[in-house]
């Protein structure tokens, strides 16, 4: 954490960076912190509680943020495939920005708690971790880290789900996504949703409804996780951003099992490599194709 | 799907939209045409430039209006006018695929195919084939009016 704060008063009083975006301790758990002045550097954290996803601050998209000037980013290594999916995708520079990485050992699923890490806490996408060493960063930060524990939830809510029949999955996702209000916020929070306009938004042609219909709703989640597949860092903050706690998580979960699966594809932190679905394979299966 | 009581009512019948590329597919529909071989009235061709062209949105949409199963065809692969379109098409559909039936959409009602120009038979059976397997599941209400109503 002294380490943390220090880098961050060191960029920002030479002047590398213009804020810094990190984390702080906020009324319900922990929050993002954007630290322009270096004698507030000590409010800055780095613990298993910081489970967000920061990245999404530097989309381009969000002017307000944007207009600070050159920021430096606090990441997670799982969150620094978010910062390279950004590069690769060209839309931001890499000299525009300075990446800190902070070793991470698992966070929890709920922030607000600052309980210990368990298997039954811990964050579902922790399970696995590859990135516990980050590859992709301007200064590294902590010690080495333990591997986390496990939670099985995801895995096993999507298993059980592949079991039920057709109908019942159609009536179970019914049930899920007509609670969905349309506010999009699983697409604000999303550090790779950055369209200028989206898709969702036209009026003409209407490709999606725009009320709250669970026909508009069953179209707008399978396009934006159609749109998210082989992109997607499985980073979760559409489901944490979810005010009807719609366990979009699956979608996330299942659609990233599938490009591994099927394209041997894991969201990467090399923004050299390209996005599954942006190349081919003369041998890619086609086992659905007549 | 449940409540298809339509299903046992003499009018219904399949509604299968079909999106071709213009290269392969659509000449192929075409041969099929001029040989006079005999295919069931349910298909309605969108001809596109390429299957690529197919937004996985459109398919989307087709069951939103009432189609009740939809055939994607396009080039063999290596025979794409544009080289390599139907190689990204193929990645994209089967993520589409592989998503359709974890939402509880039966993939039944989604036809992924490869027609060249000049095998008219093989289009001929694609429509024929969709079309029964569609009339065996029944109209796909669902989509276009339950999901329809507000919450």
């Amino acid at each position: 954490m002294k380490e943390l704060r220090e880098l961050a008063r060191k960029l920002l009083s030479e002047g590398t960076v213009k804020v810094v975006i990190g984390y702080e301790e906020g009324v319900r758990g922990v929050r993002a912190a954007f630290i322009t002045d270096a004698a507030e550097c000590d409010s800055l954290i780095f613990d298993h509680r910081c489970v967000q996803n920061l990245v999404a601050y530097l989309n381009p998209r969000r002017k307000q943020i944007t207009q600070l000037g050159k920021p430096a980013i606090v990441v997670k290594g799982c969150d620094a495939r978010s910062v390279a999916g950004l590069l690769r995708e060209k839309q931001i520079e890499r000299g525009n920005v300075v990446i800190i990485a902070a070793r991470c050992g698992g966070v929890l699923e709920d922030s607000t708690s600052g309980v210990e890490l368990s298997a039954e806490t811990v964050s579902v996408r922790c399970g696995g971790c590859e990135t516990r060493e980050p590859k992709l960063y301007d200064y590294l930060i902590g010690e080495a880290q333990p591997a986390p524990p496990v939670n099985l939830r995801r895995v096993e809510l999507i298993a059980k789900l592949k079991k039920m029949s057709t109908d019942e999955r159609w009536a179970w996702w019914n049930e899920q996504l007509s609670r969905c209000i349309r506010c999009h916020a699983c697409r604000e929070a999303c550090p790779m949703c950055f369209c200028v306009q989206c898709t969702a938004d036209k009026g003409q042609p209407q490709w999606i409804d725009s009320s709250a219909t669970l026909r508009g709703n069953r179209a707008w989640q399978t396009m934006r996780v159609l749109h998210q597949a082989g992109r997607c860092v499985d980073c979760l903050e559409c489901e944490r951003a979810c005010p009807e706690h719609i366990p979009l998580g699956l979608l996330a979960g299942f659609v990233g099992e599938t490009v591994k699966h099927r394209f041997d594809y894991v969201a990467s932190d090399d923004p050299s490599l390209r996005a599954p679905l942006g190349i081919f394979s003369n041998d890619d299966e086609e086992e659905f194709i007549q | 799907m449940p409540e298809n009581t339509d299903s046992k009512s003499v009018q219904w019948s399949p509604k299968v939209v079909a999106f071709v590329c213009n290269w392969c597919t659509y000449t192929g529909a075409d041969l099929a045409g001029t040989s006079r071989l005999k295919m069931v009235p349910n298909v309605r061709v969108i001809r596109l430039n390429c299957s690529s062209r197919v937004n996985p949105l459109f398919i989307i949409k087709a069951f939103e209006r009432g189609a009740d199963g939809v055939i994607v065809s396009g080039c063999h692969p290596g025979d794409c006018h544009y080289s390599t379109g139907n190689y990204y098409a193929r990645r994209r559909f089967a993520v589409l695929y592989d998503l359709l039936d974890f939402l509880g959409v039966d993939r039944n009602r989604v036809t992924f195919s490869w027609v060249s120009a000049s095998e008219g038979n093989k289009w001929q059976h694609v429509v024929n084939e969709t079309a029964e397997r569609i009339a065996a599941l029944g109209p796909f209400r669902p989509f276009a009016e339950k999901c329809g109503e507000m919450r």
